[in-house]
């Protein structure tokens, strides 16, 4: 659009006037037009963004602002067997979290492609749990977990499968394994609908191609589903990383990091010390400590879009 | 136009090669395993339901009533949430955020769109992947010095700590879905209008907008959905009572010490989910192609 008006200018037709119209206003356009979104994402995302990272350098406390004390948070927190777990307790959440809802999202949604009556009514309830709140069916999850009443231990005692109840968040091994349940549950969906998006635009010829020349079942799934799935695969599971990653809702609810801080994740501990605590400082020292993880998660997705050039955002 | 794609797909292809399996086949690989994942979907909902309409004696009653079963439905827990607790107002604070935020979001998000597809102003496709990277930014990590920023601001325990703070997530998911939207607008009909002598405003308001009509809603259920659900921020920025929202309140008002109330419990959890349920089902299929569109486009 570098084109000069001036050099159409022995015959200025309405398609060069056009053209210094567009030239002169785009930019002018769109500063204006991109300024409510920009002005309210800088100041309430970008400055808190920096605001954390120079807090994590602070000692601040609610009601007092603190002052810089180098990295002396992160010294305290490298020393800190508590946030060592919260660590490993995000890390083992998210990995067998998101294992699991790919597993079982993609399950779902290879039957949900299948010709099924009532489809539309299928995949609408499905989507249930990813619509409802997330600390709302967590509470419907802690009275399902409850030490006395719970109807999963009931049941299975009613079917002679155990002989006492379980202890499903007071134990830490049960504890992590019930919030982790939990979290696959809200995030089945997801996955599910996603992949199945993506599963509809595979063209049945294909299958039926492979299908001719011989290919098993499990053979139509790893040579021809599988490779055009991948693309949204990658998309799918890392949003799922992320927002598994950096979850808090569920486990606030559910266990509020205990039993023995069993289930605190890193969110849930920069929560408990940097709000209930009120040391500013050392919360945000903890939340700046996931930035790492979360770029990491993010280049990953970055250079996966890349090869199908960058689909979300507008590639050209 | 990938957003519809899903819908407008030729029904031809129905079917497929299914005919090739027998029907105990499909009952094993397909009917049963479906069954199964709907229960285990939907289990929770039901017994939140259930458990909501129970009267306390056979709630905890196991030996003589089938706990899966409501032989006296009562609404007694639903009365005492409504009559007995400030639940209705934290329903009325959380319908004022979720309103005021998604028409906020909207709007900025409705503008940055249309500048980052349209407009093409130099360093668009930088700003569109900054919007994006901008959604990647999880609330777990900005809830700490935004709550610095709150208090600083005087907006601490009002409703507009929330309605400016939930922008921050919802205007780059806004925008990055009717930047899909817009792009599935022939180019050819704003240059008709431009050559006809039509401002940029007047192509948005007359053109774009009203062509975008299902993107905007889907936008608009996906930031109201959003922000209903929302909870650290409004943990962290509302202190007293009266200015709850409805997943917040339930948590920290309804439990009370050791005795808990799983009757209003699950009452006050079933009604704040309905709405979103509601809204939802009157849109579902909007709902599923953005959805599945947005990260498929």
């Amino acid at each position: 659009m570098a084109v000069p008006s001036t050099a159409i200018q022995p015959r200025p037709s309405m398609f060069s006037r056009l053209l210094s119209r567009w030239s002169e206003s785009r930019n002018a356009l769109g500063f204006g037009f991109m300024l409510p979104a920009a002005a309210l994402l800088l100041v309430f995302l970008t400055y808190p963004l920096g605001l954390g990272v120079w807090l994590g350098f602070t000692d601040a406390r609610i009601g007092r602002p603190g002052i810089f004390i180098g990295i002396e948070n992160y010294e305290y927190l490298w020393s800190d067997a508590v946030f060592w777990l919260s660590v490993f307790n995000t890390l083992l959440y998210t990995i067998s979290a998101s294992i699991l809802k790919f597993a079982l999202g993609l399950w779902l949604a290879l039957i949900l492609n299948q010709n099924l009556p009532f489809k539309s009514f299928f995949r609408a309830i499905v989507l249930l749990p990813w619509v409802v709140p997330t600390v709302l069916s967590a509470i419907a999850f802690w009275w399902i977990y409850d030490s006395q009443f719970s109807i999963l231990s009931w049941a299975l005692m009613e079917m002679g499968l155990i002989d006492h109840r379980i202890n499903f968040l007071g134990d830490p091994e049960n504890a992590r394994a019930s919030v982790i349940a939990a979290n696959v549950w809200r995030g089945i969906p997801f996955v599910a609908i996603t992949l199945l998006a993506g599963l509809q635009t595979i063209p049945q010829s294909l299958y039926e191609a492979a299908t001719l020349d011989g290919a098993s079942r499990w053979q139509l799934f790893r040579y021809v589903t599988l490779p055009l799935l991948t693309p949204i695969i990658a998309i799918t599971m890392t949003f799922s990383v992320l927002f598994t990653f950096t979850d808090f809702q569920l486990i606030y609810v559910l266990t509020r990091g205990g039993p023995v801080n069993a289930t605190h994740l890193m969110a849930t501990l920069s929560f408990q010390r940097g709000i209930s605590g009120g040391q500013l400082g050392e919360g945000a020292a903890i939340a700046v400590a996931m930035i790492p993880f979360l770029l990491a998660a993010i280049l990953f997705s970055y250079f996966g879009l890349q090869r199908r050039k960058w689909q979300q955002g507008g590639g050209d | 136009m990938a957003a519809t794609e899903t819908n407008n797909r030729p029904n031809t292809d129905e079917g497929g090669m299914g005919y090739l399996q027998s029907l105990p086949r499909r009952v094993v690989t397909v009917y049963l395993p479906l069954l199964i994942f709907v229960i285990v979907l939907l289990f929770p909902f039901y017994w939140m339901t259930i458990t909501a309409v129970k009267p306390n004696l056979e709630m905890t009653d196991y030996a003589n009533f089938n706990p899966f079963w409501v032989v006296h439905p009562t609404l007694e827990h639903i009365r005492y949430l409504l009559f007995e607790t400030s639940y209705p107002g934290w329903l009325l604070n959380t319908i004022i955020i979720s309103t005021a935020s998604t028409f906020l979001s909207l709007l900025a998000a409705v503008f940055a769109a249309y500048a980052i597809e349209r407009l093409r102003f130099s360093g668009a496709r930088q700003v569109g992947l900054a919007i994006f990277l901008a959604y990647l930014v999880p609330p777990s990590i900005l809830f700490i010095p935004l709550s610095v920023m709150v208090f600083n601001l005087g907006l601490y325990d009002t409703p507009f700590a929330l309605i400016l703070t939930y922008p921050t997530f919802l205007i780059p998911f806004c925008t990055w879905l009717l930047m899909g939207y817009f792009r599935s607008i022939p180019f050819e009909l704003e240059e008709c209008a431009l050559i006809d002598g039509a401002s940029r405003w007047q192509i948005l308001t007359k053109i774009v907008l009203p062509l975008s009509v299902p993107g905007l809603i889907s936008a608009g259920i996906f930031a109201f959905t959003l922000s209903w659900n929302e909870f650290i921020y409004a943990l962290t920025f509302i202190q007293s009572s009266e200015n709850k929202t409805v997943p917040v309140g339930v948590l920290t008002e309804l439990v009370r010490s050791d005795v808990y109330e799983w009757g209003a419990l699950m009452a006050g959890a079933l009604i704040g989910s309905l709405p979103v349920v509601v809204l939802y089902s009157f849109f579902v299929e909007h709902y599923v192609s953005s959805m599945t569109g947005a990260v498929k486009e």
